[in-house]
């Protein structure tokens, strides 16, 4: 794994790029552990200060410090996206590997089942569920919510997998050496079907994320609890943009983009590495 | 039975389960919340002034009636899909009394408009683009146009879409930033009416446009890609075909397969796109309803729309499945 990464980041310079771009990120969300203003603390700072040396990407009309407010909300996203993801890569991985071993009956109602939820509409019934929870609704079951409707297209994509690995030798031989069906997914199918779950995260994550600042933008989650989405609903709601307080929108859409780009990278470049026909194709060799 | 009639009994029949399951959650989602929507309903109504108890307590068995409140869970379940077929989800509390279905009804065209425009738009340069970039993978121009569209992909729409508003919009006011068309006109099959909507669409579906491009550019130049070393295409070159027949017959074509089950496949997730796209540009389709729904806590109305685009998109990807075997041969031969 460790050498892997390490392979990648020397000659795969779109991977180099993306992790970089990542890791910034990343470090900048951190960094939100040592502010020293709070998240939901309100009027610290005088309001809508320019971008200057003593607040770098200003304040808003709120009278919150954008630089930490963005750091915590960078992190709140991330970690929105991070649950939903996760989640939903154990729905896809279940479905996706139960589904093509087993084949026949189970296959065909499960991939109705997924071909179901592919065709839902997403926004407007998790907008009906935060409708009919309103106070309620924390980020947590949203993101259980989001979870549940995120995991159709990288199931069926493991299913493929999974269907070409039923019919290896080496199944056959675990289930003629007595091998439990639970033994012979995690043990054997598995390790086949984790470098693309990794892959699909990426996307996945990408999807969370969007899904994340779209309803927030709204104001249809906790708005009072940073989050890329929700700084920019804040700032909606004072009508920055009009009055000319452009650093309150501006720095969170920056921030959003080099995290998108940077995980699009890391996307495409480990699907490179995952398929290795464009692998050859890039080096301008006959695949 | 042809392998074509058991395709479309097939698709018919996931036609019939993707509603069954939408409607289903849909009624699930608002009966089982914690929320009374007749008491929730009635807070509003007593806000705006009838606070006569005799009369609320009228409104109360009128609103559980219209709600469908009475009866146990199946009954109402039942009484739910009577109002759903008859496209009837009760009078709007917003804008009391028009019915819900009416405020659909003018919202539809426009969502569906905006949407179909930007689908063909964005399906058709993408692939285009996509294919002639997977072909000729070692034109410049190419390399550069493929590499601008990547860096525009991972942006969410609402950033898009806010960006374009703030620079076309407010920096440059070329384009108008909001509405559907300019107010009182005549509305009618008129130029100058035609060319307002335009006008007004034209930001939105941009947005849509540019969100949506990176997908299929991405999709297609990698299938491209791929069948441009399969063999038929390899004999074909060497037998001195023309490379633009190679390009159009032997590979773009093969390539458009996958392509279109994708576009079935996405346009429920389109739909997601045009709500927040519609809200930023504040037109006047069934995205910018539902949200003005929620905002103003109007229960039929939200309920009405979610349940109505559930419908809206599982008729636009069977209609796109029954299209399929008109393209790939292989459906009819099975």
């Amino acid at each position: 794994m460790f050498k892997v990464i390490r392979d990648l980041l020397r000659y795969n310079t779109e991977f180099l790029a993306g992790f970089t771009l990542t890791l910034l990120v990343l470090v900048f969300a951190s960094a939100h552990f040592w502010t020293p203003y709070p998240g939901y603390n309100l009027y610290l700072l005088p309001p809508d200060m320019p971008p200057s040396t003593e607040y770098w990407f200003g304040t808003t009309s709120r009278g919150q410090d954008v630089l930490w407010q963005l750091s915590e909300a960078v992190w709140n996203t991330m970690a929105f996206g991070l649950t939903v993801t996760i989640l939903s890569r154990v729905i896809a991985i279940s479905v996706g590997m139960v589904s093509g071993y087993l084949g026949g009956r189970a296959d065909r109602i499960l991939m109705s089942i997924n071909d179901t939820f592919i065709a839902l509409p997403n926004i407007p019934i998790l907008l009906l569920v935060y409708f009919v929870l309103r106070e309620e609704m924390t980020w947590p079951l949203l993101a259980v919510c989001a979870a549940l409707l995120g995991w159709t297209y990288d199931s069926r994509l493991i299913r493929s997998v999974s269907l070409s690995l039923r019919s290896r030798e080496f199944t056959r031989h675990g289930v003629f050496s007595g091998m439990s069906t639970w033994r012979i997914l995690v043990r054997e199918h598995l390790p086949y079907v984790l470098p693309i779950v990794f892959f699909t995260a990426m996307n996945n994550l990408i999807w969370a994320i969007s899904l994340e600042v779209t309803l927030s933008v709204l104001g249809f989650t906790d708005i009072n609890r940073p989050s890329i989405g929700g700084m920019i609903y804040w700032a909606n709601q004072h009508q920055a943009i009009i009055s000319g307080i452009w650093w309150w929108i501006a720095f969170p859409i920056l921030s959003i983009v080099i995290l998108f780009l940077g995980l699009f990278m890391l996307a495409m470049s480990v699907n490179e590495y995952v398929d290795p026909r464009s692998r050859l194709d890039r080096m301008g060799g006959v695949a | 039975m042809s392998s074509l009639t058991a395709y479309i009994l097939k698709r018919f029949m996931q036609f019939v389960f993707v509603i069954f399951t939408g409607v289903t959650l849909a009624f699930l989602i608002t009966n089982l919340s914690p929320v009374d929507p007749v008491e929730q309903s009635l807070t509003q109504l007593t806000s705006f002034g009838a606070s006569d108890p005799r009369a609320v307590e009228m409104m109360r068995e009128a609103l559980a009636e219209l709600y469908g409140l009475q009866g146990n869970l199946f009954e109402q379940y039942l009484n739910f899909w009577g109002r759903v077929l008859r496209a009837d989800f009760g009078p709007s509390l917003s804008a009391f009394p028009t019915p819900v279905s009416k405020l659909i009804a003018n919202a539809a065209p426009w969502t569906v408009g905006l949407l179909v425009t930007s689908i063909l738009i964005t399906f058709v340069i993408g692939n285009v683009v996509g294919a002639l970039a997977g072909y000729f993978r070692h034109n410049r121009a190419l390399k550069v146009l493929g590499m601008a569209i990547m860096t525009i992909n991972p942006i969410p729409h609402y950033f898009l879409g806010l960006i374009l508003l703030i620079l076309l919009g407010y920096i440059f006011p070329i384009f108008p930033i909001s509405g559907g068309a300019r107010m009182n006109m005549d509305i009618g099959l008129n130029l100058s009416y035609i060319g307002s909507v335009l006008y007004h669409g034209f930001l939105p579906a941009l947005s849509l446009v540019l969100a949506g491009l990176g997908g299929w550019f991405i999709g297609m130049r990698s299938l491209v890609s791929n069948i441009v070393t399969d063999d038929h295409v390899i004999y074909a070159e060497l037998g001195g075909v023309r490379r633009s027949t190679i390009f159009s017959q032997y590979v773009a074509r093969n390539a458009m397969l996958p392509q279109m089950t994708g576009l079935a496949m996405q346009l429920g997730q389109i739909f997601g796109g045009t709500v927040i796209v519609e809200f930023l540009f504040n037109y006047p389709g069934m995205g910018r309803l539902l949200i003005q729904g929620i905002y103003r806590g109007d229960y039929s109305l939200v309920l009405g729309v979610t349940t109505i685009s559930i419908f809206a998109v599982a008729v636009a990807v069977l209609l796109i499945d029954i299209l399929y075997p008109l393209i790939d041969p292989r459906v009819k031969l099975g």
